[in-house]
Formats: structure tokens, sequence, C-alpha cells
């Protein structure tokens, strides 16, 4: 049987609408308006999960997003599952479960925590210290830390929920929805600004909302009773858009910030289905107003991380704003006023307030006169040297504070309590400031880095700026906003703040034990383990750097990126080192500001929506007729059309000889296509090719190699021109996006004289290559009417025709060295083209071939393939094609580069020929080839480029790029194979038809 | 992100547009007529400045146009913008 521990009705608690959900398999009941870490603390659950490296049990620490402790696994089994979530964050729904983390078999019995008791051997830098020596080490610890030390579970399966991503563009964002952010927010909507206030919580208000101090004032009301007016007020404001659950992760330059918004994650499981779980705002802002506001810090002292302990504002927000006691026994320990807030909070509610022990010497405000006064013991000047209970505290012992706080001294008094307070003071939430690029100043009075400027673009407010008082808030926030927002008046000029001064500060970064600091844990980092001896035993062992002692203790490396212990980090290392603070800098704080889901960051761009595909306008032909298909970029090409099973090889040695013997058919529509036209296109292709093009005549096609400005090559293709000032260019298939980025680049920017203009067509254009002896013969049944004769329609020439009362562009060119033409058409009759083939070719065995046939009947006849053969360091000299490089045109891009000296060497790799000694062995594409076997080291001469078994040739065949490969025709290589050594002739890379014979066959 | 004001389309976000290294380099009149010293000083040396740069960029998901940007590498601050052919601000 469980504890009760709710203790009072709350509004933010809808205690009619009760829930059940389970934690650890176990059933328990919360009401609607619960986080998952209240509901437990309501059923005395305390203990939550183990800690990283000891696996010392655990339990919920704060209230927030900054919990270090309560992260647990959410839905665990099932496709909704997720990870190292904060117990603290999660709303509860009927049919919640939930699971600790980071313990195995079980959190009550852990058989990592035998590491505890052998926490000795685990010093800072353990795991690198052990696990890197002897190697074989890990594979033996591996077992063991891979079960023991898991920070949750990723799911198995695929994730049921939609995600989204919208941008939004605003005059004002306001991040964070308390005081200062209502205020801001307010302000900037009643100015006419678009605003955009955005908050973690489901509800508006921080922190205000249960600040009942009674001696602080807001226009003569409680700071919680006035807040929730302006909450109401907030709400018909015009210009003001509100978004809860909403957390920005990123702060990035020129105000470009990334924020999720979570929608059913605290809906019960029939409500989420088909809606969006989370949604990624990309927020473009004028202006950003941060009210991100402030963190309580924890203290270090002995033992100060046993279920049981938390932060004093925690417990006062579970208190007021859940209704629900942490404890029976409560005890506090403090170093400033707001830990007496907390405890008069309990007190009202009538839960038992047992001491509060204060490290200060004193203090005079009116909260603190009043604790007394209601007989709250308080032990001035004295610290926690140590606790009890292991699942749960149970009692703490303290002794008297020295004047230097460096050690305690007389008897030592023991309080049995099963709840500790703690309050360290208050960290400004700086995260996204920092992220924005902007810089920390370190303020030695408060003991905090604040941000050191405000800009037109961005300002800081409350108390992620420093401000912690309500006074200071409004005062401070009244200026800042009349300054970024222009404007001379503002809600905050009419109000009026009492507040209840504090007028005493201690501040001890590691608190004093009796013990030895040898003997004793103080953490620093809950969840990695990190504690004060670490730190400075990574100081004694040379670190001086923030981020190296970071790396190498752990600290702050944990999902919750050290939220409340980084500052006593840096205290402690300022403190043994002799350095200040604000010389010593802080570490990184990186985005995301919590974890976001991986659905959140990809939203939309999964499945087919993760890419995008290219498809013909023949795709669906190839579909039908059971293609299979090859990536080319983002293009889907047919690559094979398999018949009765036939295996790869199969069909693409029938579909080979079938085009060589008769006719193929291949679909070219993926081609890059680029319209030129101007008065200077002759000239600018005459720049961009290294051949010659002045003279080309109307009606006839080149083919053109270009470079890169270095002599590399770049891409080829045939070139046709249409009229006197228009060209159409073909590039590769891949090439098309960068060549015509290439070639505007030179227009604008090296020659913006010249008058040509450039259009990509390659979508409105498809593409049929008709090949083979009988291709001729299949465009006469289609085209009556065009004469095909030699005389009228030569080889590289160009018509335009008519297929019915479909306009074609045709280009009698060939890729693979038979009779071919290619049929352009308008793409929407692409489909209909590739039929009328199909059908007249039918008499002629008309056979569809893919692109690896396509590859195949190339390299028979020696052509290259940009990318293949070519990999960015080859010259037209080192492929051997000499014979298009101009020796008369002035210049061209890549022309002087043909003359370093570096791309004159005789020894560069240059393509050849390789034909296998044994003409059944095909070489593997990518094998290397050398001329001595019995060499060491081996000298790698080349590699092979493209690799085919030829039906044509009924003999294997390959192209390679050798060392001085020019040279060395008929001469006997070696390519070493993992298990024989394959012997190789070097030869003409043209295997097939030498003379070009077929080509006008 | 940088939110950069094409001088033809106006603000746009980063990822519309594509860098294209230092600016102000030009393709020399008369190649054939450098050493080889004076050509791979065009061909391969870059700044890498940390400090103000002058860039080229192209609204390569926009009106594909390439213009000058004078930035501020170690705060990535965007001092001016001009068209290609444009004189850059003087520093
Ligand atoms: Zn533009």
């Amino acid at each position: 049987m469980t504890k009760n521990l709710r203790v009072k009705s709350s509004e933010y608690i809808d205690e009619t609408n009760r829930i059940s959900f389970k934690f650890n398999g176990k059933t328990y009941h919360g009401f609607k308006g619960d986080t998952l870490a209240s509901a437990l603390l309501a059923n005395d659950v305390h203990l939550v999960g183990r800690s990283f490296k000891y696996h010392r049990p655990r339990g919920i620490m704060t209230s927030g997003s900054e919990e270090p402790n309560a992260i647990v696994q959410i839905n665990p089994g099932n496709n909704r599952t997720e990870p190292n979530v904060r117990a603290t964050e999660v709303e509860i729904y009927e049919g919640l479960e939930a699971s600790s983390q980071n313990c195995w078999p079980s959190v009550e019995f852990d058989i990592g925590g035998i590491n505890n008791f052998l926490s000795p051997f685990f010093p800072a830098g353990f795991y690198y210290k052990t696990f890197m020596w002897p190697a074989s080490f890990w594979e033996k610890y591996e077992f063991f830390i891979r079960h023991s030390a898991g920070l949750g579970k990723s799911p198995t399966s695929s994730d049921p929920d939609i995600y989204d991503h919208r941008n939004i563009h605003c005059d004002v964002l306001v991040v964070g929805a308390g005081i200062s952010g209502i205020l801001a927010a307010k302000n900037s909507a009643k100015n006419n600004f678009k605003t955009l206030l955005v908050d973690e919580k489901n509800e508006l208000g921080g922190s205000t909302v249960f600040e009942n101090n009674e001696f602080n004032k807001i226009n003569n009301k409680t700071p919680s009773e006035w807040i929730k007016k302006e909450i109401e007020e907030l709400k018909n404001i015009k210009n003001l858009e509100i978004k809860t659950r909403t957390s920005v992760a990123a702060y990035h330059q020129y105000n470009y910030l990334l924020a999720r918004e979570n929608l059913t994650d605290h809906l019960e499981v029939k409500d989420k289905t088909n809606k969006i779980r989370q949604r990624l705002l990309k927020i473009r802002a004028k202006k950003v107003i941060l009210a991100t506001g402030a963190l309580e810090r924890p203290l270090i002292f002995n033992n100060n991380d046993r279920p049981g302990i938390m932060l004093s504002s925690a417990i006062k927000k579970y208190s007021e704003f859940y209704g629900v006691a942490c404890g029976s026994k409560n005890v506090f320990f403090t170093n400033n006023d707001s830990a007496y807030e907390s405890a008069m909070s309990l007190y009202n509610k009538g839960i038992n307030v047992e001491a509060i022990i204060d490290i200060r010497e004193q203090s005079e405000s009116k909260i603190v006169k009043k604790a007394k006064e209601v007989g709250i013991k308080i032990y001035w000047s004295h610290s926690i040297v140590d606790t009890t209970g292991y699942k749960r505290l149970n009692s703490i012992s303290i002794m008297k504070l020295s004047n230097d706080g460096t050690s305690v001294t007389g008897s030592k008094i023991s309080i049995s309590c099963d709840c500790l307070g703690v309050a360290g003071g208050w960290t400004p939430a700086v995260h996204l400031y920092t992220q924005s690029g902007n810089k920390l100043k370190f303020d030695e009075e408060k003991k905090v880095f604040l941000p050191n400027q405000n800009t037109s673009e961005q300002i800081s407010v409350g108390s992620c700026s420093g401000d912690f008082k309500i006074d200071e808030i409004i005062k401070n926030l009244n200026q800042k906003l009349k300054d970024t927002l222009n404007i001379n008046e503002t809600d905050l000029d009419s109000i009026k703040v009492e507040i209840d001064h504090e007028n005493s500060k201690r501040n001890i970064w590691l608190l004093p034990s009796d013990k030895p600091l040898g003997k004793t844990k103080p953490f620093v980092d809950y969840q990695n383990d990190a504690t004060a001896k670490d730190i400075k035993l990574a100081l004694r062992e040379g670190f001086r750097s923030i981020e190296h002692v970071k790396r190498y203790t752990t600290t702050g490396m944990g999902t919750d990126q050290g939220k409340l212990g980084n500052m006593h980090a840096l205290g402690i290392i300022a403190d043994t080192a002799g350095v200040k603070m604000g010389e010593l800098g802080t570490t990184t704080f990186r985005p995301p500001y919590t974890p976001l889901t991986f659905g959140t960051i990809v939203g939309r761009n999964v499945g087919k929506f993760f890419d995008i595909f290219r498809r013909t306008p023949m795709n669906d032909w190839h579909v039908e007729n059971k293609a299979e298909f090859e990536n080319v970029g983002q293009w889907k090409r047919a690559w094979y059309y398999p018949i009765n099973g036939e295996t790869m090889h199969q069909a693409v040695q029938r579909e080979s000889k079938a085009a060589r013997e008769s006719a193929g058919i291949l679909d070219a529509s993926t081609l890059g296509k680029i319209d030129i036209q101007g008065s200077d296109a002759s000239e600018f292709l005459n720049r961009v090719y290294t051949n010659a093009w002045s003279k080309l005549a109307i009606g006839k096609c080149r083919y053109g190699l270009m470079l890169n400005e270095d002599g590399m090559v770049y891409d080829d293709g045939v070139t046709t021109r249409l009229g006197e000032n228009h060209y159409i260019m073909t590039t590769t298939t891949g090439g098309a996006a960068n060549v015509l980025g290439k070639l505007e680049d030179y227009l604008q920017t090296e020659w913006p004289e010249l008058d040509v203009y450039l259009t990509s067509v390659t979508d409105h254009y498809a593409t049929a290559s008709l090949c083979g002896p009988n291709s001729k013969k299949i465009l006469k049944k289609i085209i009556p009417d065009l004469d095909l004769s030699d005389e009228n329609f030569p080889h590289m020439s160009f018509k335009e025709a008519n297929i019915g009362s479909i306009q074609c562009r045709i280009m009698r060119i060939s890729f693979t060295g038979e009779h071919s033409y290619e049929i352009n058409v308008q793409a929407s009759y692409g489909k209909d083209l590739w039929k009328k083939c199909m059908e007249a070719g039918q008499e002629f065995n008309i056979t569809p071939y893919g692109t690896e046939t396509m590859h195949l009947l190339r390299a028979e006849k020696g052509f290259i393939i940009v990318g293949q053969d070519t990999d960015g360091t080859m010259t037209p000299i080192d492929l051997q094609m000499d014979w298009i490089v101009s020796k008369k045109k002035y210049d061209f891009i890549g022309k002087r580069s043909l003359y370093r000296s570096d791309t004159m060497r005789v020894d560069r790799k240059q393509l050849v020929g390789l034909l296998t000694d044994d003409p059944n062995i095909v070489l593997e594409e990518g094998a290397q080839i050398v001329s001595e076997l019995n060499q060491s080291p081996v000298e790698m001469l080349g590699h092979v480029t493209s690799s085919y078994f030829s039906p044509n040739l009924k003999k294997s065949i390959a192209l390679a790029v050798v060392r001085g490969g020019k040279d060395m025709m008929g001469k006997k290589l070696f390519v070493p194979m993992e298990n024989k050594n394959i012997n190789v002739t070097v030869a003409n890379p043209v295997f097939y038809d030498e003379k070009n014979e077929r080509l006008n066959a | 992100m940088f939110l950069i004001n094409c001088p033809y389309c106006g603000e746009r976000d980063q990822q519309e547009f594509k860098a294209g290294g230092e600016a102000h380099i030009e393709r020399p009149k008369q190649p054939t007529e450098l050493s080889d010293d004076e050509w791979a000083e065009y061909l391969f040396m870059r700044k890498n400045i940390k400090g103000v740069q002058f860039e080229r960029w192209n609204h390569a998901h926009g009106c594909r146009k390439w213009f000058n940007m004078v930035r501020d590498t170690s705060n990535d601050e965007i001092k001016a913008i001009y068209k290609m052919g444009e004189k850059p601000p003087s520093q």
C-alpha cells in the first residue's frame, strides 16, 4: 500500500479526472494535470533510476527540463517507445507506461550497484584509463557494460507518428512565458509587432504562478494572483500567437531559431492516431526577447544524491502547483532566502518542516523572520556533512562551518528526514543566448555568468539576464522593452512592486565534510556520476582547460548537459586552481537545449519523400515490362529487362547481341539537355569545349569534351546546331545540373559581354535511342516521308520531322557504334513514341535494353563514361583523346592547364584497353594492376575502370587507367586478386569495329 | 543559417544559396601567355581569411544569379552585398 501525499487541491490538477498509469510494471494513479514526476511523488515514489557509472539509486530532483535523474523510457516495448525522457516533463494520460533506465535487472535490485562499492576503482578518466589497454580487455568488459550501462532503448519498429515542419516569420519572438516573457509579449503585441510567445511548459506564467510569498506584492496582489490576471488578458491581444509545450532547441545566427512543438505527447493513445505528434518550428524573427529564466542550483556536499534530496524550488512547485508533498519530514539546506519561501509554502499547507540548515550567519528578511516566528528550527552557519538512506533519504548530519567555509567544527547533529530541499542560488539559463554567438560575462557579486550584451535584434530579460527579484525585473525589463521596441510607454510604467529584500549571501562551491574529500561523494554531475573529487583529480593530473576537464570527468556530458552542476564544476576548478571564474569561461552550450526526436528533425521527409526520384516519361512501360532499375543521380533508370527468369548477365548478353544484330531501343530521356541561344552561342561553345564549333553547319551534330579550368575532363556529350544562333547541348545524366551551373557562372561572371541564353530542357523532352542495323527500317516505318539516305541524313546530323502530328527532333548519333537515331519528342508524348518504336520494330525483334547493356556496347567501342573511366584527374590526353583538343583555338576552359608541367608528365595514368589471357575471365572493376608480382612493396600501376564479357566479341574486355599506359601496347601485366593472379595484355581500347564501318551500314 | 539579401530577389534563407569561393579573381584574358607559376596563382591560390572576406554567392534555388558578398568570417556578419561587375565597397 503506497502513501498518498496529495495535500491540497490545486487549480492545475483536475481531481475529478483520475488517471491510471504504469511505472516499472506497477499501476499507479494520478490526476489530469500531473506530470509523471508529480504523480509518482504523490504516490511516495522517489527512487526512479540509477546513476550511469556507480548505479546509485537516484530520485526525482527537479520539476523541469533540467532534470538529471528521473530519465525514463516511455511506452517500453511498443513502436511509440522513447528513451531518455524526463519524468518531470511527461504529462500523464490514461494508459501511459514508463520504466526506469540504466538499471539491470531492475531499479530495486541493480547488479551495477556493485560499482558503487568498487567506486575507489572508478576515478575520473576510468573508462579512458582502463579500457584503452590492453585492447583485449575491452571485449571482456563489453558484454557487462552494454547490459548494465545503457541509456534507454531505441524503438525496433517504425514510428507510427506523423511529424511536421513549419516556417514562421515574426517581428518579435519571446522565448519563455514567465513574468518577463508575458510582459514582454504583451507590450510587443500591443505596439503592433507580430509577436510569438513560446514556452516549454503546458501552462503560462513560469514560477510566478506559485509565488505566494506574502511579503512580495505586485499592484497590491500576491505575484501569483497578479500573473493569473495578466495571463487572462493575453488571450485577447491581437498580433500575439502563443505556443505552449514548445521548447526552443537551437538559436542560430540571424535570429533563426528551431523550436519543437509537442502536440500529442500528452494525449491518450486513441487520440494520438493520425495527428501530427511534434512539429519543428523554423522561426525567423526580426527581434528575439530571451526570457528563459533561471535554474536553481543544488549545493555540493557529501552524499548529496540520495532519493529524497531535491531542489528547494521543485518542492515548492510540487506543493503549490501539483498539490503534492514530497516528504512528510522535510528539511531545507540553503545559502539564500528562497528556501524559506519553500519552507513557508509547506508550513502553510500543514506539512511538517523539521529544520532549515543555512550556511549564512544570518538573514534579516521578513520571510526568514516569519519562519522563525512559526517555530521552524534554523541552523545558521551550518553545513550538511553526510546523509544516510540507500533508496530513500532517512537522515542528515550537520556541523558548524568554519568562518572561511573550508572546514567544519564542533559536534555532529543528526536530523531525521525523508526529504531535503536544497537551495544553492540561481543560474541564469543563458544557453540560447550563447548559442546565438554572443559572449558571457561573469558577475562576481551574483556568482553567475550573464549575457554580455543586448543588441537591436536580441535582448535578454528577467532572471536569465541576472534580475532575480521582481522589482529589478520590472524596472530593467521596462527600459529594455522601450529601447528595443522603440516605444515611449509600456504597461510596466504603472506597475507597483513591494518586495522582501534579501540582505545576506554566502556562496561555497564545495561544502566541507568532517571526512577528507577522498572519503566522500559530493556529486557535481548526477547523471554521469562526476564528483568534486574527480574534478580535483583531473586538475592534479594536469588538465587545465575547462573543455578538457569536462571530457575527462564527463561532467556535463549527460542528456541533461549538466544544467544543474556546471557552475559548481567551474567554481571548484576556479577555487582549486586559484583563478577567477570569469577568466575560466564556460564550456560550450550546444544545441539542442533539450533532446529532439529524429522524427521532429526529419519531419515529412521520410519514406518516399526521403529523397527525390526522377522518372522518365517511359517509366510506366519499363515497369510493366519488368525492368530492373538502377539509380543514376536522382533518376530511376531501366537497368536491364530480364525475361523468363534470366539473370542480369544473361539479360545483358541477350540485349547486347540483339542491339548489334538487329535492333535495340534505349530510354535516353535522362541525358541532360541545355538549350543555348544568342548571337554569341558559337563563340560560347568554342570557349567551353575543347574542340572548334564555329564551322559546325546548321543541322549537324558534334561530340564535345568539357574540361575544368585545371584541364581535367568534366563532362561530355553531343551538341547539335539547330539554327544560326541556336544549339541544343546534351550532358551526362549525372552532370546536367552542375554543367548548367558552371556555364551560367562563366556567362555571368567572366564573359558577361556574350549574348547567350541558357535554358535547361532536360525534363521537356523524352528521348528514345533506336540502334542497330535495322534501326533505319524501323524509323522509316514510323516516319515514311523522311528521307533517311546517307546523303540526306548522314551520321552526326539532325532532322526535324513529324510522327503523325507529334513534332520530333531526330539526331543520327551513336553511343554504341551502331547505326542509330535519337528521337526527341515533347515529354508528354514519350510513352507513345516508345510504343510506336516497339510496334514498328516487332518484325525486327526490337529489343529494349537498359543502362548495363548501353555500358557494355560503348565499352566494346572504347567510348568513355565520364565519372566511370575518369575521376577528375584525367585530361583528354590521358584518355588518348588528343584528336578532340583543338590546337588552333587560342583559349578554352582548361586549355592552359594542359601545358602545365604536371599534366604533361609522360608517366601519368592513361586510358588503355586490357584483354585477359583467358578470354573467359572478367576482371573486377576497381581491381589494381601491377607489372611485377614479386616486388615488395608492390607498385600499383593503375586500376580497371570498366569490364564486361562481350557477347559480340565472345571474350572479356576491359578499360583501365595505367601509368604510362600509352606506350605499353602489347605489354603483359597482372591483376592480382585474392586467390589468383590474372594475366592481362594492354590493348587498343577500341575493341569493336575500329574503322566505324557499322555507323554507316 | 544566414538570411541573405539577394540583390535581385530580396531576403531569402541561406539554404537557397550556394557559396562560390573568393571573389574578384578574374580569369586571365590571355592564359597562354602566362608562366606555370602565374597560371597556378590564378588556378589554385585562394585566401581563407579570419575576418572580412570578399566572396561569390549564387542564388541557386532562386534567380540563379551570381553576386558578391562581404562577410566577416569570424562572426558571419554580412557587411555588404553587391552585383557582379559592381565595385566592391571600400573597407
Ligand atoms: Zn535571387
